[in-house]
């Protein structure tokens, strides 16, 4: 499978990353050379093998449903670009 | 007095515990030779205040008699690490300014055993390159150098700046991370040693996530002895990472003991790729014969899925990361660049924050696990991890350890390579160990004919750091590697 330039803005599109129409035609051919290198994979058989899951055999751990940590509000926000009140502050998005 | 730089960490231990100098004295002999080396990169922030009061609380400490595993060595912290009010960037410029509240369960770890952080290393961004090239903060350099040269090559990656820092003396030992293979051939790359434990050995939390399923942190060191040493303050069982394995953590300095006979060694037939240069041949065929004639047994073996481990990781990889990385958004922290609207800041700060290589393999991520794709390539690869991961646990059924080369080549240029593919191919021998879960280890085993460090890999069974320190150990003492670059830095 390879992926022409509109599926190039659509991949970028769903990945949240602005993409300048003069790169499309790069990105394009990087992206085909990878997918045509990996596309390899068709060669193996996976007939009645199940997809690996998790790389060591455990059991889930689980934890009680209760709050163990919290009451740090400030930690949280500490790194956020725009924070007022304990909250995230972000660009207007309902009119 | 000697300098204290050249002192391993087997070595500090002694010294400091003879009163032959203090923690504080060894930490400014290092500020210092750190501080000559900058044309190297290897560090993206320094810490010498901290550093110094974590040296002279050490000092007190041993004052006291008291003293834990790593007290008063100083490491250096690839910045993948979340270091308590200190840069965190995992390298890329869409983490601006991010200090963590909190340490990482690895540093935390190596903290409360009385280890003295330097500063902050280098690396690829998101730990994606093999080259460390793809750094917000520029390449790393190695401090290697070919035979009658002085142009510069790369260190390896993603955990450039560990090794590059660990081969120049300008740190005792360094965390590093490995994905597909970034422990092992920055180590072998630089003359130093790498070990990536089993998957759930060590607690992935506080640590940037790549690719959830394959990344695990581990030390480089100088030498075999130093990453036993390291790997044990580093590993935990930690309820904050639900893969954490509750495994009970061995000293594996006592696995030392230099006896090898009647192990059983693993030689895979299809890690003979084609184009192999003859001297990567010829120093795999050398440790063999080292184990040989330690009493070891050489035992042919398959795993006939080999060749596919790189092309699935590249749809594993990019798809865990293409998930982790969404969270990068200009919203809870680091970089924001404006936009008309909310949709258009994430895709404005995206663009503006990841590099070519992180982007790329996003894009190469949301592509697979995308609608109408997930089958033929998610599903798939991780199929075929399952068949590789078989492949192993059919040929230690058979044998207690494996040796294959570390890297298909020494180190080159920057910029020598740059096809993505072509970089890609040089964790054609490390990637299959991340995609099965396993441990593995690269030790200096010679020298290319050019004069670079050349390193051999063992690979273990899950759990099984002891049989790897052992025979690592064992290799390395009939390497009998000493070599050293020239110190062209200072």
């Amino acid at each position: 499978m390879s992926v022409d330039q509109s599926t190039v803005r659509k991949i970028a599109s769903l990945a949240r990353i602005k993409v300048d129409e003069e790169d499309l035609p790069r990105l394009e051919g990087e992206l085909n050379s990878i997918l045509k290198w990996i596309e390899m994979l068709g060669e193996v058989n996976t007939d009645n093998v199940e997809p690996m899951t998790s790389a060591v055999h455990m059991e889930m751990k689980k934890r009680d449903d209760v709050v163990n940590r919290g009451g740090c509000a400030d930690d949280i926000v500490a790194n956020a670009p725009l924070s007022e009140d304990h909250f995230f502050a972000v660009p207007k998005v309902v009119e | 007095m000697t300098d204290l730089t050249s002192l391993k960490i087997s070595e500090i231990r002694d010294g400091l515990k003879a009163k032959d100098f203090t923690a504080l004295e060894l930490t400014d002999s290092y500020i210092s030779a750190l501080e000559a080396a900058r044309g190297l990169n290897a560090f993206v922030k320094e810490t010498p205040e901290q550093a110094r009061d974590m040296a002279k609380a050490s000092d007190e400490r041993l004052a006291k008699g008291e003293g834990g595993a790593l007290e008063g060595v100083p490491l250096g912290i690839k910045d993948l690490f979340a270091t308590k009010g200190v840069h965190t960037q995992a390298c890329s410029h869409i983490l601006d300014d991010f200090k963590p509240v909190y340490n990482s369960t690895v540093t935390q770890n190596l903290f409360d055993d009385g280890a003295v952080m330097l500063g902050k290393l280098n690396m690829d961004e998101f730990a994606m390159g093999s080259s460390n090239e793809t750094s917000y903060y520029g390449n790393v350099i190695n401090p290697w150098r070919r035979n009658g040269s002085d142009a510069a090559l790369v260190p390896g990656g993603s955990s450039g700046g560990s090794a590059s820092a660990v081969s120049a003396h300008i740190c005792a030992g360094a965390t590093a991370t490995d994905t597909g293979g970034s422990i092992r051939q920055p180590a072998a790359f630089t003359g130093t040693v790498g070990i990536k434990p089993t998957y759930g050995r060590v607690s992935r939390w506080g640590v940037v996530a790549f690719a959830s399923s394959l990344d695990q942190a581990g030390p480089i060191a100088r030498d075999v002895r130093d990453a036993a040493i390291m790997l044990k303050s580093m590993a935990s069982h930690d309820p904050m990472d639900t893969t954490s394995v509750n495994v009970e953590v061995p000293d594996y300095e006592k696995a030392l003991t230099g006896d090898i006979k009647g192990l059983r060694v693993g030689i895979p037939k299809e890690y003979r790729v084609d184009n192999m240069p003859a001297e990567i041949e010829a120093l795999w065929q050398t440790g063999i014969e080292w184990l040989k004639a330690r009493g070891a047994e050489i035992v042919d073996v398959t795993l006939p899925h080999t060749k596919y481990a790189l092309p699935a990781y590249y749809i594993v990889a990019p798809a865990e990361a293409s998930s982790n990385l969404a969270r990068y958004d200009g919203v809870r922290y680091g970089l924001r660049v404006k936009g008309d609207d909310i949709a258009d800041m994430y895709c404005n700060t995206r663009a503006e924050g990841f590099g070519d290589e992180v982007q790329r393999r996003i894009m190469i991520g949301t592509y697979v696990l995308s609608a109408g794709y997930y089958d033929a390539y998610y599903a798939k690869a991780q199929k075929v991890r399952t068949l590789i991961k078989g492949d192993f646990d059919t040929a230690f059924k058979d044998v207690d350890i494996m040796l294959t080369p570390a890297t298909p080549s020494a180190a080159f240029a920057p910029g020598e390579i740059t096809d993505p593919v072509q970089m890609y191919l040089n964790d054609i021998f490390t990637v299959t160990v991340n995609m099965a879960g396993l441990p593995g280890i690269s030790v200096p085993a010679g020298l290319s004919s050019e004069g670079l460090p050349l390193g051999l890999q063992l690979i273990g069974k899950p759990f099984d750091e002891e049989t790897l320190f052992r025979t690592a150990h064992v290799m390395e003492q009939d390497a009998g590697f000493t070599a050293r670059p020239d110190k062209w830095w200072s």
